[in-house]
Order: C-alpha cells, then sequence, then structure tokens
C-alpha cells in the first residue's frame, strides 16, 4: 500500500515539476530484490527515504533476484538492461563481474565513507569480495531445531544433524552441495582451516558424500528459502538448515518452538550490484542510489526490519530495536559474538571453480 | 496437334489459371502473415537461437586467437608442454582479454570441461600486467620518452603507406573478443616499414588502438598504450636491422636494441604465476575445445566427454544425466498410464450421464484445472507429507502407527500422484470429446445382437474411444516429459526430471550450451515418440475433439 502511494505521489510530483531536477540523472528507477521481508526492510529503511530526498524519481521493484545472473546474461545478448540495481548474493556478483556483466565499482569514490571518516574500503574491509559487488547485508545458513522435539538436551553443536542416535528424526538440507560438504567434513573430523583443501580432491568430496549418506535416509531436501521453517512448523523435520532472518521470523514473529543452532554458521553477504551497459544519465542514478543506500545509517536502519547483519562495521553499534517488535536486535544478528563462536566462511574462489564439478557428482549421489 | 486452350485474353489457359491461383494463394498467405510473423520471431527464432548454443564454441578462438593457431600443431597426447610460441601467443592474447573483461568468461567456459580453469584465467588475468612490465619498465629506464604515448603514436602511425591488412586484422580481432562492431573512425593507421620492421610491436599496439577508440571511444594519439607494447617491442628489436631506419624514434629504437633488453620467458613465467601452466591439463583442454563448433555439450548432455584421446564416458560419479532421461520418459509413462485408467471412466461418465448431471461433474474437472498449479501442487504437499492429511486420517483410523507414518512425498510416488492429478484434465477432455460423438445405440445393437455387456464395451465402444486415449495421452505425455515445477516441489531428489537440471543449468550454472544440448535431446526424443505414434497409431486417428 505504502509503495503504490509513494509511487502515486512521486509520479504526480514528476508530471507537477518536469524535468526540473533531473540533472543528468535518469527519474526511473527498475530495483532488482528477492521480494518478501527482505525487500520490504530495503524498501523501508533506505528506498522509500531516497524517494522522499529526491522527489520526481520513481522506483519500481522487480522480485527476479533469484534469476538475476541468467536473467542478466539474456538482457545483455539482447542489447536492452531494463534494470537498473540489482541485489544479488555475493557468489552471483562474483559470476556477474566475471561475465563483464556488472559495472566496476571504486568503493572510496563510489560509496560513502563512514561517519567518522573511515574509508568505504576499510568500513567494508573483506566483505568486498568482488570489484561489482556492494555489501549490504551479512547472512548466515545455519540450522533451527524444534525445541519440543529434541528432548532435554537440545543441539549445541552442527554435528547432531548428523547424530541421529540422540536426535531421530529428518533433518532439512539445501538440495545443493555448498555448505552441506563443509558441514559433513567438519564433522567428520576434518580441521576448518583445511575444509577446501580436502574438499578440493576427489577423496574428499567422497569423503563429504560418505558423511552424508549416513544421514541419507533422514534428510527432506530444499530448494527454496521458505521450505525449513514450515517443514519445522509441521512438525516434518526435527531440525533443518535455512537463512537465519527465516528462522527470526518463525521465532520471533510466528512464535513457533524453534531454536536457533548457531554453531558452525556459513557467513554468506547480500549487496548490489549495478549492471553494466546502462545509460550514462541511469548509471548516474544508480550510483547516486547506491551511495545514499548502503551509507553507515542506512545499513543500520535495515536491521530494524530483518535480522541480518550490516555489513559495515560502523553500522553494527547504531543497530537498535525491531521497528514492530520493540526487541533488541543485536542479538539476533549472525555477526553478534555470541552467535559468532564458531562461524564458517563461504569460499567464493572455491566454489565459482568447483560448483559445476560438485554439483554433478552431488546430484548423481542424491539420484543414487 | 491439339491446340493450346486460351483464355478471354489471349493467353494459355493454364497460364492465366496458375496465376489466379497464384493470386489466391498469396492472398491466403497475406491474410496468415501476420501469425505466422509472430510466432516465427517470438517463438521459432528464440528456440532456434537457444538450441544453436549446444554446438556453438567460437568463444575459445574468439578470445585466444593467436593461442588457438600457435597450438594447432602442439601434441596433446604426449607428454611434452606446448613450445615456447604457444606462451608468447597466450600471453598477448590474454593481455587483451583481459583489458576487455572476456578472459573470465572463457574462464568459465572452459571450467564446464575442466575444473579449475575458471581461477586459473581470473588469476592469471590480474597478473598479465607484472610479465609486461618485465620490459616495459627496463625500457623506461633506459629513455623516460618510452612511458609518453605520444613516442608510440609517432612511431606506429602512418607517414603515407599504411599496412591496412594489420588493421584490418585487428578490427576483426578486437570485434571478435568484444562482441561489438570495431569499424568506427579511428585517428591511427599503422605505418607499412614500421609494421614490415617491428611487426609484434606493430600488432599490438594496432590492436590497443583499436580497442580504446572503437570499444572505449578515446583517441589513440592522446592515451598511453598499454604495456604489453614493450615486451613486443623488445621481442622484434632482437632480430630487427635497424640500419636502413630512419622514422621518428630511430635513436631510441637502436639504443634499446644495443641495450639488448630483456624478454621475459613466457613460459617461466607463466609456470610462476600458477603452477599449472605448467601442467598440460589447461592446453589440453583449450587445444581439445578450440573448435568454432563443437560436439562437447551433446556429450556432455549424454554423460560423456571430449578429451584428447577422444570421446570418453565421464566418471562414474558424475554420470546423471542419462540416468535422468531415463527416469523422466519412465515416469511420464507411468504419470500417462495413470491418467488413462483414472481417466477414461470419468470421460465415460461425463459422456453418458443427462446433460445436467455431466455439466456438473464436468465443472469438478475442469475447477482444479483452473486452480494456479502452484497451489494444486502445494496442496499435494499438504495431503502427502508425514504430518499430512492422508497420514494423520490413516493413523487416525488405526491402520498405520504413529511412528510408522507412510513416506509419500518426496520421491517419485509424490511427483507421480501431484501429476497425474495436474495433467488429468488434460486426458479427460479430448477423450470427452470423442466418446460424446459415440452413439449409444452401437452398444444396445451390440448388446441385442446377443454381446454380454463387457464384449459390447470391448468390442464395439472402446475401439471407437481410442483416438480420445490417443490425443490425450500425446498430450499428457509431451507435457509431462517437459514438466520442471511440480517435481521440483515434490519429487525430492529421486523424483525429480531432467527439466530440472536444464533449468539449473540456465539460471544457476550458466552453462547455456548443455541446457540447449539437453533441450534439444528432449525435443528429438519427442519428435521421435511422434513419429512412431504416428507410424503405430497412425496421428489422423487423434482427435482432439
Amino acid at each position: 500500500m505504502k509503495l503504490t502511494k509513494t509511487l502515486l505521489a512521486t509520479t504526480a510530483l514528476t508530471v507537477a515539476t518536469g524535468t526540473a531536477f533531473a540533472d543528468d540523472m535518469a527519474n526511473d528507477m527498475t530495483l532488482v530484490s528477492w521480494g518478501g521481508a527482505y525487500q520490504n526492510s530495503q524498501q523501508k529503511a533506505y528506498v522509500e527515504p531516497y524517494l522522499e530526498m529526491n522527489p520526481g524519481v520513481t522506483a519500481v521493484w522487480d522480485e527476479s533476484s533469484a534469476e538475476a545472473v541468467a536473467k542478466l546474461r539474456a538482457m545483455n545478448e539482447a542489447g536492452s538492461i531494463t534494470w537498473d540495481v540489482v541485489d544479488v548474493v555475493a557468489a552471483d556478483a562474483i559470476r556477474l563481474c566475471d561475465e563483464g556483466l556488472a559495472l566496476e565499482i571504486d568503493p572510496d569514490e563510489d560509496l560513502a565513507a563512514a561517519p567518522d571518516g573511515t574509508s568505504a574500503t576499510d568500513d567494508f574491509g573483506d566483505l568486498l569480495v568482488s570489484d561489482c559487488f556492494i555489501p549490504q547485508i551479512v547472512y548466515s545458513t545455519t540450522f533451527g531445531y524444534r525445541t519440543d522435539l529434541v528432548g532435554d538436551t537440545p543441539p549445541t553443536e552442527v554435528c547432531a544433524v548428523f547424530d541421529t542416535e540422540t536426535y531421530p528424526g529428518k533433518r532439512s538440507l539445501e538440495k545443493r552441495p555448498i555448505n552441506n560438504m563443509e558441514w559433513a567434513l567438519l564433522c567428520d573430523g576434518v580441521a576448518k582451516d583445511d575444509v577446501y583443501d580436502v574438499l578440493a580432491t576427489d577423496e574428499g568430496q567422497q569423503q563429504a558424500l560418505d558423511k552424508l549418506a549416513t544421514i541419507k535416509d533422514d534428510v527432506i531436501w530444499w530448494s527454496a528459502g521458505a521450505d525449513t521453517p514450515q517443514l519445522l512448523a509441521d512438525g516434518e523435520v526435527i531440525m533443518g538448515s535455512t537463512y537465519n532472518g527465516r528462522l527470526f521470523a518463525a521465532i520471533e514473529e510466528q512464535d513457533q518452538p524453534i531454536g536457533m543452532l548457531w554453531d558452525a554458521q556459513v557467513f554468506d553477504l547480500d549487496g548490489w550490484i549495478i549492471p553494466a551497459g546502462l545509460s550514462p544519465e541511469r548509471e548516474a542514478r544508480a550510483r547516486d542510489f547506491i551511495k545514499f543506500a548502503t551509507d553507515t545509517q542506512r545499513l543500520a536502519d535495515q536491521a530494524k526490519y530483518i535480522s541480518y547483519g550490516p555489513a559495515r562495521a560502523s553500522s553494527a553499534p547504531l543497530v537498535g530495536q525491531h521497528a514492530e517488535l520493540g526487541i533488541d536486535m543485536a542479538p539476533h544478528m549472525p555477526t553478534d559474538p555470541d552467535n559468532a563462536a564458531n562461524t564458517f566462511l563461504y569460499n567464493y574462489e572455491f566454489w565459482a571453480d568447483y560448483r559445476d564439478d560438485i554439483d554433478a557428482k552431488f546430484q548423481a549421489w542424491l539420484a543414487q | 496437334m491439339a491446340e493450346v486452350m486460351q483464355a478471354a485474353d489471349g493467353t494459355p489457359l493454364k497460364r492465366s489459371l496458375a496465376r489466379a491461383l497464384r493470386r489466391q494463394k498469396m492472398r491466403a498467405l497475406a491474410l496468415i502473415a501476420p501469425l505466422l510473423l509472430f510466432v516465427l520471431i517470438t517463438f521459432i527464432v528464440p528456440i532456434a537461437s537457444m538450441l544453436f548454443r549446444s554446438v556453438e564454441n567460437d568463444i575459445v578462438a574468439n578470445t585466444l586467437p593467436y593461442t588457438v593457431e600457435a597450438l594447432a600443431d602442439w601434441d596433446a597426447t604426449g607428454t611434452d608442454l606446448p613450445p615456447a610460441p604457444v606462451y608468447e601467443a597466450m600471453f598477448y592474447d590474454m593481455f587483451l582479454a583481459s583489458e576487455a573483461k572476456r578472459h573470465t568468461r572463457l574462464g568459465t567456459r572452459l571450467n564446464y570441461e575442466t575444473t579449475g580453469m575458471s581461477s586459473l584465467f581470473r588469476q592469471s588475468g590480474r597478473n598479465m600486467d607484472d610479465i609486461a612490465d618485465l620490459s616495459y619498465e627496463p625500457l623506461e629506464d633506459l629513455d623516460d620518452a618510452w612511458d609518453d604515448g605520444e613516442t608510440w603514436y609517432a612511431l606506429f602511425n602512418t607517414r603515407g603507406v599504411s599496412d591496412t591488412t594489420l588493421l584490418d586484422d585487428q578490427r576483426k580481432r578486437v570485434a571478435r573478443l568484444s562482441g561489438a562492431a570495431a569499424d568506427a573512425e579511428i585517428n591511427f593507421a599503422p605505418d607499412a616499414e614500421v609494421s614490415a620492421l617491428l611487426p609484434l610491436a606493430a600488432r599490438e599496439y594496432t590492436a590497443w588502438a583499436v580497442f580504446v577508440a572503437t570499444q572505449n571511444n578515446r583517441d589513440p594519439a592522446e592515451r598511453d598504450p598499454w604495456e604489453s607494447v614493450a615486451p613486443a617491442l623488445v621481442t622484434d628489436l632482437q632480430r630487427a636491422d635497424l640500419s636502413g631506419y630512419v622514422g621518428p624514434a630511430a635513436d631510441m629504437l637502436r639504443a634499446a636494441q644495443q641495450a639488448n633488453l630483456p624478454v621475459p620467458d613466457f613460459t617461466q613465467e607463466f609456470g610462476a604465476m600458477d603452477e599449472d601452466w605448467a601442467s598440460l591439463e589447461p592446453w589440453q583442454t583449450i587445444q581439445t575445445h578450440s573448435g568454432t563448433y563443437t560436439s562437447g555439450y551433446f556429450l556432455n548432455a549424454i554423460d560423456a566427454q571430449k578429451t584428447p584421446d577422444g570421446v570418453a564416458w565421464q566418471p562414474e560419479e558424475k554420470q546423471i544425466l542419462l540416468t535422468l532421461f531415463g527416469r523422466t520418459i519412465w515416469m511420464s509413462l507411468l504419470i500417462t498410464f495413470s491418467c488413462i485408467a483414472l481417466g477414461y471412466p470419468i470421460a465415460w461418465l461425463l459422456a453418458n450421464l443427462p446433460m445436467r448431471q455431466a455439466n456438473v461433474l464436468l465443472i469438478l474437472v475442469l475447477l482444479p484445472f483452473w486452480t494456479s498449479l502452484l497451489v494444486r501442487t502445494s496442496a499435494w504437499k499438504v495431503m502427502l507429507q508425514q504430518q499430512g492429511v492422508i497420514n494423520d486420517v490413516l493413523v487416525w483410523i488405526g491402520l498405520v502407527a504413529d511412528d510408522g507414518r507412510l513416506i509419500m512425498i518426496n520421491n517419485q510416488f509424490g511427483t507421480i500422484v501431484a501429476m497425474t492429478h495436474i495433467l488429468l484434465p488434460f486426458m479427460i477432455l479430448p477423450m470427452y470429446s470423442v466418446m460424446q460423438t459415440i452413439p449409444p445405440s452401437y452398444l444396445r445393437a451390440a448388446k441385442s445382437l446377443g454381446a454380454t455387456n463387457w464384449t459390447a464395451f470391448w468390442r464395439v465402444y472402446f475401439p471407437q474411444s481410442v483416438p480420445g486415449i490417443g490425443a490425450g495421452s500425446i498430450l499428457v505425455f509431451i507435457l509431462s516429459i517437459g514438466y520442471y515445477i511440480t517435481p521440483e516441489i515434490v519429487g525430492g531428489t529421486k523424483g525429480v526430471f531432467i527439466s530440472n537440471r536444464i533449468a539449473f543449468h540456465i539460471s544457476s550454472s550458466l552453462n547455456w550450451g548443455l541446457a540447449a544440448a539437453l533441450g534439444t535431446i528432449l525435443l528429438a526424443a519427442v519428435l521421435v515418440l511422434y513419429w512412431a505414434y504416428d507410424k503405430i497409431v497412425g496421428i489422423d486417428n487423434v482427435k482432439l475433439g
């Protein structure tokens, strides 16, 4: 509703004031995101403020982030890019950058510095995993479990997933090798630092699959982020992996008897890219929007609406309370020290190389 | 001799008739032309171009033209690394490709064949400047003027006789590499004398000039060239005879020649950059997949691969696609037969009940047909899951123990049940429309002549309803062979189809070539089945209504 109103209001303004404020920037933006609660958090935290600051600019959403890479490639080949700013996970940003489909950015020039003057490069730090990627949030893939089905000893570490004796029942895992292979190796005694070295070998891949095979009959494989919360709520599974924000919503907003198992959560990033090949006016608008939308305050604001950690170090102290529930958001962030005692960082380089190879093996293994 | 029949205006009747008919045909064609064009543009052309990707492979030769040429004579099945000229060609190809940001694309392409190529190319692209600097820095130390773009421009720009062949070649090279036209006006043409004297440097400078002029819209006269011109120049100077040269920078060239500046040892530099370059594998991959057209994607689609030694099967643990093809066809047949078994009685009822009741029944058939596919699939999830409606009922009436709930979803059973339900209307409707045309008097006649109910049905009614079964089966089978969303949601791991794999390669792995090959095979399989059906049953016997 609110979006429509804003859009209507801004459209009316455009008509009223004409092109007086164009100053070489396009006035229409198409933003691409994931829909749902996440897109809503973006809308509230920075799209609405941006539109208020820039009367006459309109923004429409396209909920296509899941197919962003394929669609951008198709648009590029057709020679007509209809998107201005695209929200993608870091792995996709790397692929888009590799394919020359995303614009390279210079963080210090194109992004706002922190309020204390720290440059954007330092503020984002290691999270700038690609030359084209502007991080927004840190999310994690982690496990939730049914508090009423695990008995008196709720699981505290990720290897409980592989322990079907203590925790009998189905588990849900994502229907792809990423993350599952790492967890399997971790729980098969491989040291955290060695996981990707081991996984790069045929023997290591087999070892991971063998470990997964011990629970294969107890796994329901999911492919959409909403699956695990639903399966948990239905009591179909006793524990399952999904994005931490989804579990937060199920626990805090829907009061489901679900507990968080933060151990060995896998950090991943989500952020913006600007497609390559925009007209100069549209590119200028996209850059202007990105600079605003990823400044320290805006990223901290986003955390009011969803439990994903802001990608800037300087935003963390500004994270406040949930806009509707009024609870402190900091303890629900994957980056909170209590939750981040044992974390795992997704290795983008490794998966860019091995994704197809291991995926073929994984799918063949699943089909056996 | 028979006289030729003539029309009223004196032309032969035959010709006049042909002309009139042709006009008529043209008019008919003009009437359907909008639809024909629409179908052609929005349907046939995109599908054809998508399918063409299954054999298209010009990216390798477009990105690494000189490497592919130099590699052609290398024996990939031997144990020797490629000779030095290959590494040299690779350096210049890779340098330009990384400036154009195309090397990563090629890395992705080759990574489909050999794991690790993607990061090899990505990392190597970053290191090209370092190798070029091995020559650039000594050159610059020798004379600061080498650091100035004007020196290079004056040296290579034409002084009357220009080398148009070189310019055209480099235009082609840049155009093929970047996939964009490179025929814009350029404020540069390579001088014929210098290009004969310093062929490699002239080539690289021209490539640079063409690139900045056509891709970046910059004037090469005002820009500094890439560092790759330095190793090229130093290489040329080792064999150039400068004695007769009096053009620009003559003294500088002579000084550089006398200084005997080092040419980077590309073989060693590549090996130091990444040890993979000092192994056979990347070179074998590049050579094996260097053709403009490839059978590689089709081979991958049937779990095989191209190797230097010819076609070989994929390692067993990676073989999945043939299994999926087989499963797709087998399960589609099962679904088709369940649809026949369930649909036939309903269609019969529809055709034989009084109109009022038949209409109500027909609405019941159509109602789910009008409901969103996703809703129906999700509804089956609610019905079939372990804590779902069916299991709850079975537990409640005591047929199944609470801890022994049936597993009816996330497997083949789930896919078959859900898809049978979803595709049932496609079976019932053609059957119903055929059965409606069978006069009830035939059955009565058969019975009055002494046939039992069964004989009357089997010998009289059923044969007449076969066209409806045929039409329904073709519809259901072809629809289910390409089904995607229902198997994805309820199929778990063993109930998914080949289309789920195609979707993965389209949207996740971006291996569109393989997706196109899989799609082509699927299309061919459907056409073959259609042809077989036509031979066995006859397509004229199929009635949709």
